[in-house]
């Protein structure tokens, strides 16, 4: 990694773009996201909308801004929940082992058996479309996908010299999973997180493109690209920034997230 | 082989019993009554019709005796009653679902047809630009949203070829030509995403085993390269890319789900979108259940697929 890998620095300088720009919308938006100009209507870019209008003569590029907002904060309170809860679990189904273990990581078999956006659409269905339900929907299905990927780590860990001779010198478990397990387990949670808020911005943009994310009138950009769809014939421009702004967040971070397993990954290092 | 099957077979049961309490949970974990959800919409209610749907739903009994009643019906083929038509659900969920496979078979069909090549070819780059590159748009490619390609895909159609019929759906067996010319874009916007990842996981192996002792010894043996290649290296690379069939599957059915909206297409998925609005619970958790296990069983038969390819896990 002498000359650093430009996946990482690609994937990190476009995802701290654009959350500063999701954090900074209300400064950086040209109009509010909602302010109708109807004698501006499915207008193309120019000078004075960079990204052009929608049917309401709604700037595209606001309304891009604020959705970013809205698609981060409730991808990464989902993967950040999924992270806490399945992690948990299965680093304690590795620590404890036996038939609890055994028991906890059956559980999250089940759960893993369910293609993910069929999964996602049962959570909305039982608790009814919007924002908090498609945070929930996502949080469940990466639940397994953390159990599993912390699991396997653990079991490793836990057996490893350096713990054993913690243990030996009475090092409580809470002060051993801290102080060993933990920073050992960094890397891979961290690159775990960044693919999981990689997918995890797909499933959030196709429940709102489907209708069941997040309502009117807070932007969202699954929607946007579900709305524009009725006017493609006469302006595509909606159609095109709304979903391009979709694939750049969720392509940021999954180069991130490959560009940290290169640099984290000792075994990778230097392949 | 046998012992390997039997466990596999075992673990299989296991999964598809959770599966199957945790769909049969759905209804019951709605918050509130089910059932003044599902009457809601409607005023004039009269307590008789109240009573009458928490029979149909099954939620005037215990838990889990309300669980063994549904799955001994689900046993014999009654999912349950839609709510809105009154039909068993099985019948409205059947004709749709051909659709949907249809759409998940092509889209992995073309994926894995292309992927062989794509992924060999991305295998021999050697320059460090060349590597970089491929790993970004191989990314690219793998976080495209496919209702969005799905979209633009119609737009420049529409503009090319104004004439072509690209929206809708027509039967196979009514007319395979017309059948084919509809399924072409949303299969094609389907299989990209898969295409890329697929492409990925060929080349990650292949790079594997080009590194391999046999490899040396096949060129040693002062076989042509690509005999060495095409024989000795792929066949070995092909076991991975078998396994993440199944993962690609169920990506690929939650993707059909989304893009039948882009194309209009009657299948599973917008059938049951349409069922999450109109509130018709039984259709979504029948819908749920039978995919799943579906994927539940394409999974159980590539390991051992797997397993009869791979000598080693046979023994194992």
């Amino acid at each position: 990694m002498r000359q650093g890998n430009p996946l990482l620095w690609i994937g990190g300088a476009l995802m701290f773009t654009l959350a500063l720009a999701a954090l900074l919308a209300p400064v950086l938006a040209p109009y509010a996201p909602n302010a109708q100009d109807i004698l501006a209507r499915l207008r193309g870019p120019s000078w004075a909308h960079l990204l052009g209008t929608d049917n309401f003569g709604r700037d595209t590029l606001s309304r891009i801004l604020f959705g970013y907002r809205t698609l981060f904060a409730i991808s990464a309170t989902a993967v950040l929940g999924a992270l806490l809860l399945g992690g948990t679990l299965g680093i304690l189904a590795a620590l404890r082992g036996g038939w609890p273990g055994r028991t906890v990581m059956r559980a999250m078999d089940v759960l893993f058996a369910f293609p993910i956006i069929l999964l996602a659409i049962g959570v909305v269905a039982v608790l009814g479309p919007g924002a908090p339900s498609t945070g929930a929907a996502i949080g469940i299905v990466y639940v397994p996908i953390f159990a599993r990927t912390l699991r396997a780590p653990t079991l490793l860990l836990r057996d490893a010299d350096y713990v054993a001779a913690a243990r030996t010198c009475g090092a409580s478990g809470t002060a051993i999973l801290l102080r060993h397990l933990l920073p050992n387990l960094s890397a891979i949670i961290l690159v775990q997180a960044s693919l999981s808020l990689s997918t995890a911005i797909l499933v959030e943009a196709s429940l709102s493109f489907l209708g069941l994310g997040t309502q009117p009138p807070t932007p969202s950009l699954g929607r946007m690209l579900a709305e524009s769809r009725t006017y493609l014939a006469l302006s595509p421009w909606v159609s095109v920034f709304s979903g391009a702004a979709i694939l750049l967040a969720s392509l940021g971070f999954n180069l991130l997230g490959d560009g940290l397993q290169d640099r984290l990954d000792p075994r990778l290092r230097g392949a | 082989m046998l012992a390997a099957a039997l466990r596999r077979t075992a673990e299989l049961a296991v999964t598809a019993i959770g599966v199957s309490v945790l769909t049969f949970l759905m209804i019951r974990l709605i918050p509130g009554d089910a059932v003044q959800v599902v009457l809601g919409a409607n005023a004039e209610v009269t307590p008789a019709q109240i009573a009458a749907l928490r029979a149909q739903l099954g939620l005037d009994q215990s838990v889990p005796a309300q669980y063994l009643a549904w799955l001994g019906r689900a046993l014999h083929g009654d999912l349950g009653t839609s709510l809105w038509t009154g039909r068993p659900v099985l019948e409205e969920i059947l004709p749709r679902a051909g659709v949907t496979a249809e759409l998940t078979v092509l889209a992995l069909l073309l994926a894995a047809v292309l992927a062989i090549p794509l992924g060999c070819l991305m295998a021999t780059a050697r320059r460090r630009w060349a590597d970089y590159a491929i790993r970004i748009l191989s990314i690219a490619g793998i976080t495209m949203p496919s209702f969005w390609l799905g979209t633009l895909l119609l737009y420049g159609v529409a503009a090319l070829a104004p004439d072509a019929q690209v929206l809708g759906w027509v039967p196979f067996r009514e007319d395979p030509w017309g059948n084919l010319q509809r399924a072409a874009l949303p299969v094609a916007a389907l299989a990209l995403p898969v295409l890329a990842s697929l492409a990925r996981v060929v080349r990650a192996s292949m790079a594997e085993a080009m590194r391999q002792d046999y490899i040396r010894t096949a060129r040693a043996k002062g076989l042509p390269r690509r005999t060495v290649v095409l024989v000795h290296a792929l066949r070995n690379a092909l076991l991975p890319f078998l396994t993440s069939f199944g993962i690609m599957a169920g990506y690929l059915f939650g993707g059909s789900v989304v893009i039948e909206q882009v194309f209009a297409l009657p299948g599973l998925g917008r059938l049951m979108v349409g069922a999450i609005a109109e509130r018709n619970y039984p259709l979504v958790q029948a819908g749920i259940l039978l995919a799943t296990l579906t994927f539940v069983a394409v999974n159980a038969g590539i390991d051992l697929l797997y397993a009869a390819v791979d000598p080693r896990i046979r023994r194992a």
